[in-house]
């Protein structure tokens, strides 16, 4: 019993804190792409990456202020999304699909190749950029707090209120925005680009505009992730965390402001149960080590966001809040 | 995340040369592009920031504690046994000392743990034709805590200067031929999946990496050869390929699931799997039994072992065996028929669903086969399938997706592009190239080479 009230802990935990803050912020950004606009974005955790490295390099190794590392990350973003949609943004859902996926894989790889390693630190990545942001805290960050029955460091608390702050923040602006004419034209978008078109809206800038302004909320996704991890690796940012983040976003509800932020919670709340739960089952010996060791355990979160995606989208496409109808689900 | 952690075990495993580049040449390669690196580095990042590293540097083993390790072994000499590897601190104790095994390699644990070690080789115990490299018999390598740290004497074996670049070119050709021929084996499935259903399968890579691990599991923990394994692996393959047909994508057709949906499906189940595969193979990359210690046989202009030759004629024989029955039988014409218009074919009297289970099922068996030519030369990880999709996508988008023929000449463009490509770029970001490339033909031809029009929609 004990057990299962310290994995319900633990997951809350996680389920509120700056991990599932990260996929929040990359799942609104998504929301922006896909849900309102209908982009297949496959590539958002390349801006993550981006962001997480603006902050990373610019403090340790060009040694500027913190918050200049935001406007960097911010910046390579914008400019990432710029060049990813010029050549891109005319083709049809799947072709977008392969090239971000691509690109963000490329990027990847670029940042732990041995010849990005005077830049990025390669594989062992940048650490010890984010102090003085922590120093910021109005509390005592040296201390633990307790919240209902969780326990917190004083800077993971920090991240954790100023984290969803921002999701916050960018809620507003996803909710004002796409109550806007601007929003309404995205939406159009998304349900008939030729008739947008016929209408004399520039379908490829309102595209390009939609793809921008969710790199950014991507690009402070990983801002998060970074400062709350304390650094910052490039295998940290795989395509995987993309898809979790999808999931995050269909789970919750596509097309739904509150949906990704939902979605994250519950994803992320799932997930460190089941991690949590499966691993006192196996260190219990209730389910046997032949079948499932611990160091698999790490695997199953994957497993089970592939199943769930595949059966969210074959069974509730929009999710817990969504309307079916405001899913894009067919490729034009 | 966990994202470390899973990681973590390859740091160690990963085993032998990168992609069955000999360390010598991969040194050699970095001395002379070391100007332009720089340079096209930068434009690398400008146009896109994106490329692709392949392999971490060589280890033996995951271990505990610190070690030394790394492999002797050059193209032409294969791997070079009996050569004795000394370890000193940096004050000039001797640690201990070690020969290397008869695959080349050596690992030396460390009992002072992390610090400043000089590894040297005795460079007479070398065989004829092996020269030390430019720095000579000594290495200085700072280990870190817990970490098997890889060190890589860059030996020479004569084939640098004889002939000069050219005979690199060509070298490289004749590998990027290879390579291309694996990849267009996995991605004809692919592209005829997608010209038959519309269904942009992601799911594809594992299909790849299931047909290797099984003819892993078959070959090495069932003693049987490789040959036979490989003929079970493909038909396991194309069981899954039928499975995944029979039991997901045809009821999806039948709810009317859109493309977008069907889409990230395939992500989902491709997730499912390689996790899957990952708990059940582990995260070792593990080599085949047989043909493993070749020797590179000399053909005048390049060199070749005996197994990369095999993989090339296999794929050349299945890929124009394949060709034919598209062109020639009955089934084949139908494939192309229902690529070309599913509606007009049905009308036609196409039994479309049988036409798309037989695609599944070639495409499986393909897949399998291209996983263990693959395995082969790269050996076998969980990952294998997924990080070649990318470049199948590539291929098959260059080629024009949907087209049967288009899958072989954009893969071995692919192929090749990406392995030439490491005559001006570092060899951990050559496929930047095939990436690059991507999304150049998306840009000025999406339709790709043999594609058409009303395809990109």
């Amino acid at each position: 019993m004990s057990d299962l009230l310290d994995a319900l802990a633990i997951a809350l935990k996680s389920g509120l804190g700056f991990q599932a803050i990260f996929f929040a912020l990359l799942a609104i950004g998504i929301n922006v792409h896909f849900g309102y606009t209908g982009l297949l974005n496959f590539g958002q955790i390349a801006f993550a990456m981006l962001g997480g490295f603006g902050i990373a390099i610019s403090v340790s190794k060009w040694g500027m202020p913190f918050w200049v590392g935001v406007v960097v990350g911010i910046v390579a973003a914008v400019v990432l999304a710029l060049l990813l949609g010029l050549p891109t943004l005319r083709l049809r859902a799947d072709y977008l699909a392969i090239v971000t996926i691509a690109t963000a894989e490329g990027l990847r790889l670029l940042f732990r190749s041995v010849s990005a390693t005077p830049v990025t630190n390669g594989t062992r990545g940048l650490s010890a950029f984010n102090q003085s942001f922590i120093a910021l805290a109005p509390w005592d960050t040296q201390r633990r707090y307790a919240i209902l029955g969780t326990s917190w460091s004083g800077g993971e608390l920090w991240v954790a209120t100023v984290g969803w702050v921002l999701v916050a923040l960018a809620s507003l602006l996803v909710f004002q925005l796409m109550r806007s004419p601007w929003g309404r034209v995205l939406k159009a978008i998304r349900e008939d680009e030729d008739a947008v078109r016929a209408l004399g809206k520039n379908v490829y800038s309102y595209k390009m505009q939609a793809l921008v302004l969710g790199a950014v909320f991507g690009a402070l996704g990983g801002m998060v992730y970074a400062v709350g991890t304390g650094s910052a690796i490039p295998d940290q940012y795989q395509n995987a965390n993309t898809f979790l983040a999808y999931a995050a976003l269909i789970l919750g509800g596509a097309a739904r402001v509150l949906g990704p932020v939902v979605g994250s919670i519950i994803l992320l709340f799932i997930l460190q149960f089941a991690d949590t739960g499966l691993r006192s089952l196996i260190s219990n010996g209730i389910i046997p080590d032949t079948l499932l060791s611990s160091t698999d355990v790490a695997q199953i979160r994957f497993v089970l966001v592939g199943i769930g995606l595949m059966l969210l989208l074959v069974f509730r496409p929009q999710g817990i809040f969504g309307d079916r109808r405001e899913v894009m689900l067919d490729a034009r | 995340m966990t994202h470390a952690l899973t990681r973590a075990p390859e740091h160690g495993a990963r085993t032998g040369p990168p992609r069955g580049r000999p360390p010598g040449r991969f040194r050699r390669l970095f001395a002379r592009t070391a100007g332009r690196r720089s340079l096209v580095l930068a434009m690398l990042v400008a146009a896109f920031a994106m490329s692709v590293a392949t392999l971490l540097p060589s280890g033996v083993a995951s271990a505990e504690g610190e070690r030394i390790v790394g492999t002797l072994q050059t193209s032409v000499s294969g791997p070079i046994p009996d050569v004795e590897v000394t370890v000193t601190t940096a004050s000039g104790d001797e640690v201990d000392s070690a020969t290397t095994d008869e695959n080349g390699r050596f690992a030396i644990d460390l009992p002072d743990g992390a610090g400043d070690y000089t590894v040297s080789i005795d460079g007479d115990a070398l065989p004829d034709g092996v020269t030390l490299g430019p720095q000579g018999d000594t290495r200085d390598v700072t280990v870190d805590n817990g970490r098997s740290q890889p060190v890589n004497f860059g030996l020479q074996d004569g084939t640098a200067n004889s002939g000069g670049g050219n005979v690199r070119a060509i070298q490289l050709l004749v590998d990027g031929l290879r390579f291309g021929l694996i990849i267009a084996v996995c991605a004809v499935g692919l592209s005829l999946i997608f010209g038959t259903t519309g269904l942009t399968n992601f799911a594809h890579g594992e299909l790849v990496t299931i047909g290797a691990i099984v003819a892993w599991y078959v070959n090495v923990q069932g003693g049987v050869p490789l040959i036979a394994a490989t003929l079970i692996a493909m038909v396991v393959g194309a069981g899954v390929g039928a499975l995944h047909e029979l039991a997901l994508w045809r009821p999806l057709r039948k709810r009317g699931t859109g493309l977008v949906a069907a889409l990230v499906v395939s992500i989902g189940l491709s997730l499912l799997l390689r996790y899957l595969l990952q708990i059940i193979y582990g995260g070792f990359s593990n080599p085949y039994a047989e043909y493993q210690s070749q020797r590179a046989q000399s053909y005048g202009v390049f060199t070749l072992t005996n197994r990369a030759l095999a993989s090339i004629v296999i794929a050349l024989v299945v890929l124009v065996l394949v060709a034919l029955m598209l062109q020639k039988t009955k089934i084949g014409k139908a494939m192309r028929a229902v690529s070309d218009n599913r509606d007009l074919a049905a009308s036609s009297g196409i039994d479309v669903n049988r036409v798309i289970l037989i695609v599944w099922m070639m495409g499986g068996a393909l897949a399998a086969l291209g996983g263990v030519l693959l395995g082969l030369s790269d050996q076998v990880q969980w990952d294998m399938g997924f990080r070649l999709l990318l470049l199948m996508f590539a291929g098959v988008t260059l080629g024009g997706l949907g087209t049967a023929y288009g899958a072989l000449v954009g893969s071995v463009i692919i192929g090749v592009f990406v392995q030439m490509s490491t005559l001006v770029i570092p060899d951990d970001v050559k496929y930047v190239g095939g990436l690059l490339l991507l999304i150049v033909i998306l840009v000025i031809r999406p339709q790709g080479i043999l594609g058409s029009r009303a395809r990109i929609g």
